[in-house]
């Protein structure tokens, strides 16, 4: 189950970072690009293994590279950082809960790009910088608070409908099962213990 | 608690982005290339969509409506024919006259259709994606326009695909020429992350004369972009530097917000 999990995550980082590319609207509407993969990390640090955090954040990275002006590598390393925190916290984030989800869609939405611009700045490029930046990182942030459950809630039903779920336990425990008969009826037994309540019961004198 | 396990992955990436991040820069280009050649079948897909749309959307337009634009359209045509013989004439004396004066013929321009591909899906460049590449006879640095005006130039080209730089990305920088008495000179470069039909006209003379509205062209210096592609329009000046020159921030001809297909433009 685990490598279909990690499959999905991989195929949806490659179907966003071209959705990114090919449609541009949120761009001319918000004056910023929304950008799903940060989301799309939160969902993998919370959901899978270390394995699938790492592969995600290398293959994310260089596609989306491959289809920037960016230099080749640098996404790679913001995202395993927002990745890599998440997932080793992971114990103390509620992330059955839609808020939760949300609350780090939008901080690592903010993160990565920040990371991203001062690695590029540290690169000594020159990327366009200015007061501007802080709207576009309000803009991310939304775009990916709303982002992240909506990644949860996309995996949940694709697990939902292509994953085999083994067959649950029953409640039923033979060893608490209450028999009736002549031996009288025998309750709360445990690991054998018969208790008879027939034989316990004091006789009714004729 | 940290495990080992979490340790080593961690120097494997760091290690990885590192050793990407200093490859040369033919590798790195080739490597580039080959991830993005990962996105073709999506290309063919995304074209054949589109083309599907736009039947559907031709389909089931009115036939009034083609009647009115077919005449509209006839009228443009009748227009335009008329302009053409005028610059056929103009561009004929303009040839005797540069004989007469001794000075160089100029080159027509040589011009191929592209049709844009993909945007840049990071926020702090500006560039598109076109579908000519160096089969189709494509080098880096040539110019990129629309009918309106300059757009940018090639940055970097593959088989079957180019990146093109936008004019406001950083990487593109284009020297200019203002369409006014003095005719000063300037540097276009970028304004800010926000506006996109804006960029700033850097490097203005202390005397330059310049007013909103006037027109900017391009110089032809700088070896790139030649002479006399409309860029945009003055939007304001102000001094810069104790006022020892002037910046002026311009609207661009050309609507980078809705390119669909651009002009390349050989030498």
């Amino acid at each position: 189950m685990n490598w279909l999990n990690t499959a999905f995550i991989l195929g949806a980082a490659f179907l966003a970072v071209f959705g990114q590319a090919a449609f541009g609207s949120a761009r001319f509407l918000a004056g910023a690009q929304v950008d799903l993969l940060p989301p799309l990390m939160v969902y993998a640090a919370l959901s899978s293994g270390l394995t699938t955090v790492t592969l995600l954040a290398v293959c994310a990275g260089l596609w989306f590279d491959s289809l920037s002006a960016n230099p080749l590598g640098v996404t790679v390393l913001p995202l395993f950082a927002v990745g890599w925190v998440i997932f080793l916290k992971r114990e103390l984030i509620l992330r059955d809960q839609p808020f939760a989800q949300a609350v780090l869609g939008a901080a690592a939405s903010v993160v990565a790009p920040a990371l991203t611009l001062l690695l590029l700045l540290t690169m000594g490029s020159h990327p366009l910088f200015g007061w501007g930046t802080l709207w576009q990182l309000v803009v991310l942030c939304a775009g990916g608070a709303l982002a992240a459950p909506v990644w949860f809630e996309l995996f949940g039903w694709l697990q939902h409908a292509l994953v085999h779920r083994g067959a649950t336990e029953s409640s039923f425990r033979p060893d608490r099962e209450i028999r009736r008969g002549r031996r009288g009826a025998l309750i709360g037994g445990y690991r054998g213990e018969v208790i008879d309540r027939a034989r316990s019961k004091p006789r009714r004198p004729r | 608690m940290l495990k080992r396990s979490h340790y080593i992955t961690l120097g494997l990436v760091v290690l990885l982005a590192l050793v990407v991040l200093n490859l040369p820069g033919q590798t790195a280009a080739r490597l580039k290339l080959a991830l993005g050649s990962l996105f073709l079948p999506l290309f063919g897909l995304a074209g054949s969509t589109q083309q599907v749309v736009g039947a559907a959307a031709d389909a089931i337009l009115p036939r009034r409506e083609l009647v009115k634009q077919n005449a509209q359209l006839r009228q443009e045509e009748q227009r335009l024919r008329l302009q053409a013989l005028q610059a056929a004439e103009i561009a004929g004396e303009n040839a005797r006259l540069r004989q007469l004066v001794g000075w160089r013929a100029q080159t027509p321009w040589k011009l191929k259709l592209a049709k844009v591909v993909l945007r840049e899906p990071a926020n702090w460049w500006r560039s598109i994606q076109i579908d000519l590449g160096s089969r189709d006879g494509l080098q880096v640095n040539l110019p990129v326009l629309t009918t309106e005006g300059l757009v940018g130039r090639v940055a970097s080209v593959s088989l079957t695909r180019s990146q093109v730089v936008l004019l406001g990305d950083p990487n593109c920088k284009v020297a200019a020429r203002v369409e006014n008495e003095t005719r000063d000179t300037g540097v276009i470069s970028a304004d800010g992350p926000l506006a996109a039909q804006l960029v700033r006209m850097d490097y203005l003379s202390r005397g330059a004369e310049l007013k909103p509205a006037q027109r900017v062209f391009t110089s032809g210096e700088g070896g790139i972009f030649p002479k006399g592609i409309p860029i945009g329009q003055i939007v304001d000046v102000q001094p810069v530097d104790y006022g020892l020159r002037y910046e002026a921030r311009v609207r661009l001809a050309a609507n980078l917000n809705a390119l669909e297909e651009v002009w390349v433009m050989f030498p």
